[in-house]
């Protein structure tokens, strides 16, 4: 008895350690946000979350159920493997409302040269000129139509 | 309905917020979206990458990164002869706008894409101190934007350099593989915009998936294999000089 | 701001994540370890020599370790969120438990040593000031002003079962910082099973030092004679410390040279640029070599008390500097090699920016006010105890 009269104030200290503890997973249950867990340990609601993020490339498939007549000459080409979007740029938002939101005009003095301005680390197989030498100066679309490159004489 | 004035305050907000959710698409990802029908990967064919920068420039504009970071970028090697451990590597701007003349000509000279590889076995999620960058059921090593501290741990973790601290969130940002348009059927951006086929999303639980069935019969190789991260960028004609 | 690059860089890796802030952090948690493990080698080894630097060294492990969390708070991008870290701590993530590996020591450990060795002059101190001190002493109390003979022999045992526990806990809470860069194995100038013990026997050497300065700054301040046979110890002990540090440190150089393996020419290269002078010049030769000479000498040569005394404060300054540059060559040499081990960056150090030298020089000055303090509260000197044992009645 003696021995806990004068270890009093260890009791005392042991109680706010305690209170502290207790404090603490009270707070906690408020704090820890509800889905945590679910899956594993992180809040399962960040995936719908970064689900709900907005698009901005339609992908080729929304262009091609309005297109179809360009997407008739693309595919005899060798460009049918490369994606409207490709080219024209994100068109989420002219899918959605087709009539107000119109692409921009595309400049191919600029846009061909990305892909086939010559490259000693281009494949050899892969189609590729010096710009300057090939044309001249002049825009790729005086000889070549987009959508299907071919030579065929005459632009689109 | 008599709505008081202090009711439509805290109405007013909430149902603006929905609104915002609907509008971006479905609050939950798309209805007939399984998680625990896929597991996601990617397959970078390298013989086929022309180095255009048309998977790094869509990637930023599909993802709103902030210029001078990069979810996804293009490197230009050049080996030279026999010296596969000191290529020469440039990826100026994330080879969104080309590359200078090479210094030097001859050796082997190619082009390869590299974004978040996604392990299965990921350093950076183990190391995250609050559970703010997981392995989603999957596949996809996501952030969660609303939790992340900022402390860049998992910055310091990544062996392959994919992350970044978002200046304007001041949070971990990375590639998502587009999570919010691979749940809902369509392919990431820098697939979509790859002229040459180079990047093709795969699935790997899906058995008809094409991609599956080209990593089952041909020879594929992963970055840093020996750090076993369980990578799930796969690359086909990769270089061993290749860092 | 455009950062120079040499070589190539993964496009992400060119600006530091990490920066003066998180070089300052394990040095303010060494300095607790190490001043902590002087402390018990008087309660527990019974080495009663230092014994007029055991209070001190316990204040002062307590001024820095309030601090440490200072600059990690900076460093975060949401520090509003930091407690996320105790809510839902990630057990795979070293980060993560040292959050509580922190907290066990603070509380479990240096608080409540500091409480029981101090509690017989805090309830005298209680019963003796008045304004504002008396309450922060009775609240320090906590409501007991029991300090009979049979109290103060039961805080004298639970104070040493606390000593005895918070070895290992000095020992883990600068290993756990050790293992939070020796576990990434992106990193290969980390990823290392040596880089705990480096840093804890650096953490010895660095807290061993710094309380031997104080406790030689604080003697000649209040103009009371320095106690020789203590810090001939004291420096001893930093000596053999030391010698520990430097050859395991040695070990971790000879073993990466020898094996030479991937990494080794693009670290090799780093250090012979752009970490020269901060590793071969500071850390190396300035910060261990000269110390370690000079500590040597004291050692081997008999040489009068007013030589020594220069000798120690010397050798304390320099070893300070030292382990300093040990912190910066891991944290920023770690960052500024590519991952790809084709080239190099720079680190672009702000001034008055959140992260910046400024912020990095107020923080280390920081524990000195709060150490100025403590002092002044629950003061550490031999006399002053006796005053309290006569005031209190023996």
């Amino acid at each position: 008895m003696k021995t806990f009269k004068d270890s009093g104030h260890l009791f005392r200290l042991a109680a706010v350690f305690l209170v502290g503890l207790v404090g603490f997973l009270v707070l906690r249950s408020f704090l820890v946000p509800h889905s945590f867990g679910r899956y594993g340990h992180y809040r399962a609601d960040a995936i719908p979350e970064i689900a709900a993020t907005p698009i901005s490339y339609a992908g080729h498939q929304v262009c091609e159920t309005c297109h179809s007549d360009i997407l008739e000459v693309k595919s005899k080409g060798v460009h049918k493997g490369v994606a409207c979007e490709s080219c024209h740029g994100p068109q989420a938002k002219h899918a959605d409302d087709p009539a107000s939101v119109q692409p921009a005009k595309l400049d191919t003095a600029v846009l061909c040269v990305r892909c086939h301005q010559a490259s000693i680390a281009k494949p050899k197989s892969f189609p590729q000129v010096d710009a300057a030498e090939h044309s001249g100066g002049a825009a790729c679309n005086t000889c070549h139509q987009p959508h299907s490159p071919a030579l065929t004489g005459g632009s689109q | 309905m008599n709505i008081t004035r202090r009711q439509l305050l805290v109405l007013l907000p909430a149902a603006a917020i929905a609104w915002e959710h609907v509008l971006a698409g479905t609050p939950e990802a798309s209805p007939n979206y399984n998680m625990s029908e896929h597991w996601w990967g990617m397959l970078m064919d390298i013989t086929k990458c022309i180095g255009c920068g048309s998977c790094a420039r869509a990637c930023q504009m599909e993802n709103h990164v902030p210029d001078g970071y990069y979810r996804t970028w293009v490197e230009r090697y050049q080996v030279a002869d026999w010296e596969s451990e000191t290529p020469t590597v440039d990826s100026p701007d994330g080879g969104k706008n080309g590359y200078p003349p090479p210094k030097k000509l001859g050796g082997k000279n190619f082009f390869v894409p590299k974004m978040c590889n996604h392990c299965a076995d990921s350093p950076c999620t183990q190391v995250c101190p609050v559970g703010a960058t997981f392995v989603s059921p999957d596949g996809v090593v996501l952030v969660d934007q609303k939790y992340c501290v900022g402390c860049r741990y998992c910055v310091q973790a990544c062996p392959y350099g994919c992350r970044f601290l978002n200046p304007q969130t001041q949070t971990a940002n990375k590639c998502t593989l587009c999570y919010h348009r691979i749940t809902k059927g369509l392919t990431t951006a820098c697939c979509e915009v790859c002229p040459t086929g180079t990047r093709q999303l795969a699935d790997l639980k899906n058995p008809n998936d094409p991609i599956h069935e080209f990593l089952k019969t041909h020879s594929v190789q992963v970055l840093k294999p020996h750090l076993a991260t369980k990578s799930k960028c796969f690359y086909y004609g990769l270089d061993g000089s290749v860092r | 701001m455009q950062i120079p690059v040499d070589g190539f860089m993964y496009p992400n890796e060119v600006e530091l994540q990490w920066s003066v802030l998180i070089v300052l952090y394990p040095f303010l948690t060494g300095l607790v370890a190490g001043a902590f493990i002087l402390a018990s080698l008087e309660r527990v080894f019974r080495v009663d020599a230092v014994k007029p630097t055991y209070r001190l060294a316990l204040l002062t492990a307590l001024a820095f370790l309030i601090v440490a969390p200072l600059p990690l708070q900076l460093h975060l991008g949401h520090p509003e969120r930091s407690f996320e870290m105790y809510l839902t701590p990630h057990t795979s993530s070293a980060m993560a438990m040292f959050g509580f590996v922190y907290l066990w020591y603070l509380l479990a450990v240096l608080v409540l040593e500091i409480w029981l060795d101090y509690r017989r002059d805090i309830v005298v101190l209680s019963q003796t000031t008045t304004g504002w001190r008396r309450l922060v002493y009775r609240a320090l109390t906590l409501g007991s002003t029991n300090i009979s003979a049979r109290a103060l022999h039961i805080d004298e045992r639970a104070g040493w079962l606390i000593t005895v526990i918070g070895i290992p806990s000095a020992f883990l809470l600068h290993g756990y910082v050790g293992f939070i860069f020796g576990s990434v194995k992106a990193n290969p100038w980390w990823s290392s099973p040596l880089m705990p013990v480096v840093f804890l026997f650096s953490a010895m050497v660095s807290g061993i030092a710094i309380v031997m300065l104080l406790y030689m700054l604080f003697n000649v301040l209040r103009r009371v004679p320095i106690d020789m046979p203590c810090v001939d110890t004291v420096a001893k002990y930093l000596f053999y410390a030391f010698i520990i540090d430097f050859s395991l440190e040695m070990l971790d150089l000879v073993h990466r040279i020898y094996e030479a393996d991937e990494s080794f020419r693009s670290l090799d290269f780093m250090v012979h640029t752009r970490l020269y002078l901060s590793q071969v010049v500071i850390q190396i030769f300035v910060g261990t070599l000269a110390p370690l000479a000079l500590l040597a000498l004291t050692q081997v040569v008999k040489l009068a008390p007013v030589v020594r005394k220069r000798i120690y404060a010397l050798a304390g300054c320099l070893t300070l500097v030292g382990i300093f540059a040990m912190r910066w060559n891991v944290v920023i040499g770690g960052q500024l090699f590519s991952k790809s081990f084709l080239g190099y960056t720079t680190y672009k150090m702000g001034f008055a920016t959140r992260e910046g030298l400024l912020t990095a020089i107020v923080l280390s000055i920081l524990p000195f006010v709060i150490l100025w303090v403590l002092v002044k509260l629950l003061p550490p000197w031999p006399e002053k105890e006796i005053a309290v044992a006569a005031a209190s009645g023996d």
